[in-house]
């Protein structure tokens, strides 16, 4: 065999074995869409193709409150979690000693490296201790310290690269210090910023488990709602929900991704 | 702009939620409620983490999260070498994204889907009856717990990898090439031991939350495979069993933070490398 029609074939079995794995990862999202057209309520027949619950998905009322505190939550904890993680991050650098940072560092990823369910009942004990009754607050306080430290681990190396020269020329040329810092550090580190954001955005939306366990007095966001649900079989207005849902943060990853290949460091979202 | 101060509501916000939450599980996990409601020290908890039945929850947990690593980075490591070499090849980034993508569906929503597929006369099912092939009933077994674990953790696997991967620089693959390594040995020589760290960042990444699970044993194993997460679940909110819960949980941040440990040795390695090799 020549050495081009060699590598036609392994390139041929390379992309089958992609497409492999391709089909395998989003055959289940495929058939959760498909069923979300599906006009027959049950999971095993097709009736045919029907918008119904999408057109149903906003007269049910316990699915829309999920859907409303998965929002509200998303929204105010990576806010909070913003404000507190970007703080956070200049006071890190403020340190000059390495054992202090580095101590720093190890309680900034505590509630990144213990297992969910730890996280979970741990805050589930806290808040039964100091007996706060658990709802929307408690989960809301739980949603905020998991994201802080990934806005932490977003906005550092952003930190670790700013040039300090320009914020002083800033200041030589009459800037004040908070216009300074408002002209010329935040621009610099902004990508971080959104990053984190958008990042503690998705980890809120997606999160079962901890709010399972710091939630209450019928409080749910719909992680719990599909999990309390899936006894009974899911209603396919879920289906539509989701395919709205996973349509908007493709739209959402899209931008993420243009902003991130744009300052090379794409791939600050995992390491 | 650098001031100390600005840390201070982090450290805070972490001392209230998530050192004093630990430090309560600690508490709890030495506690048994006398008869009177008071709580009494004891070691109790601990020792029924020996007994037979837990013993083996806890060995198949980890039993089924080391299956699910193997077969991640059995099916991962060719995924992430394949997209790192085209992207290298194409200068196109962007492909290892369509791997990464489904991760932002809702997790329970995507195993539960997988219900759909397997059950008994769900779309797997259909479609080998219309083959005329057997039918398979994987559901509900252990099995399907691992392939409920391997979809789920897969992307966890590749990304990593992938990330060590396409950081190789060409010019020492070039540079074997040039001395006469063929491709086989330019693989085991030189992309494989420099993936390691790659490689056991994403074990890392695929056992712990497998290990930890209780959504995926709970729905595609149907409750008969009860994992270290759903003993824990169980003890809080059915048993309530707050104080062996407790003591399950203590057991499990023990056994992340040793694997972890593990893992900066590794991740050491590396840093000094990248160190060295920066030009």
């Amino acid at each position: 065999m020549s050495k081009k029609s060699k590598g036609a074939v392994k390139s041929f079995i390379e992309s089958t074995y992609l497409f492999i794995i391709f089909l395998f990862l989003y055959l289940p999202v495929v058939v959760l869409m498909v069923y979300s057209f599906n006009a027959s309520k049950s999971r095993g027949s097709w009736g045919g193709f029907s918008l119904k619950w999408y057109g149903e998905l906003f007269s049910d009322s316990a699915l829309l409150s999920a859907f409303y505190y998965t929002v509200i939550i998303a929204i105010i904890s990576s806010l909070v979690a913003c404000v507190i993680g970007t703080a956070a991050s200049f006071g890190i650098n403020a340190f000059r000693k390495k054992s202090v940072r580095a101590m720093i560092n190890t309680v900034t990823n505590i509630p990144v490296v213990s297992p969910d369910i730890v996280t979970g009942v741990a805050l589930m004990i806290l808040f039964v201790a100091v007996k706060i009754p658990r709802g929307f607050t408690t989960m809301l306080l739980s949603h905020i310290t998991f994201n802080i430290p990934y806005v932490i681990l977003s906005v550092m190396p952003k930190i670790g690269q700013l040039d300090k020269n320009i914020y002083e020329a800033a200041l030589d040329l009459g800037a004040k210090p908070f216009f300074a810092f408002r002209k010329v550090i935040i621009p610099q580190i902004l990508p971080g910023i959104i990053n984190g954001l958008l990042l503690s955005f998705t980890m809120s939306i997606d999160d079962f488990i901890i709010s399972f366990f710091t939630t209450g007095n019928g409080v749910s966001n719909l992680s719990i709602y599909v999990y309390s649900m899936a006894k009974r079989g899911l209603n396919p207005k879920i289906n539509a929900l989701s395919t709205i849902m996973f349509i908007v943060v493709i739209c959402l990853l899209f931008i993420v991704n243009k902003r991130t290949s744009k300052d090379k460091s794409k791939n600050v979202l995992f390491s | 702009m650098f001031k100390k101060y600005l840390v201070y509501p982090h450290l805070f916000w972490m001392l209230v939620f998530v050192l004093v939450p630990i430090l309560l599980v600690l508490v709890y996990s030495f506690e048994t409620t006398g008869l009177n409601g008071e709580a009494i020290f004891t070691l109790e908890n601990y020792q029924k983490l020996v007994d037979a039945n837990y013993l083996n929850i806890f060995i198949r947990s980890v039993y089924l999260a080391v299956i699910s690593s193997i077969i991640c980075l059995a099916l991962g490591y060719p995924i992430s070498v394949i997209l790192a070499n085209r992207e290298k090849r194409t200068g196109k980034s962007g492909l290892v994204w369509i791997f990464i993508l489904p991760m932002w569906m809702n997790m329970l929503l995507r195993t539960y889907s997988w219900l759909t597929i397997l059950e008994k006369n769900g779309i797997l099912n259909n479609l080998l009856e219309l083959l005329n092939l057997p039918q398979v009933n994987i559901l509900y077994t252990s099995g399907a717990v691992v392939l409920g674990m391997v979809y789920n953790f897969l992307p966890f696997m590749i990304l990593p990898i992938y990330s060590v991967l396409i950081k190789i620089d060409n010019s020492i693959i070039e540079a074997a090439e040039d001395l006469g390594a063929n491709s086989f040995t330019v693989f085991s020589k030189v992309t494989l031991p420099l993936s390691i760290p790659g490689v056991v960042s994403g074990v890392t990444m695929v056992f712990l939350p497998a290990v930890t699970t209780f959504i995926i044993s709970k729905l595609l194993g149907g409750g008969h495979y009860m994992l270290i997460g759903n003993l824990i679940e169980n003890q809080f909110l059915v048993a309530d069993n707050w104080n062996f819960g407790s003591a399950i949980s203590i057991l499990m941040m023990v056994l992340i933070l040793l694997s972890m440990a593990i893992t900066n040795v590794f991740e050491k390695d590396t840093s000094t490398e990248k160190k060295g090799g920066k030009k």
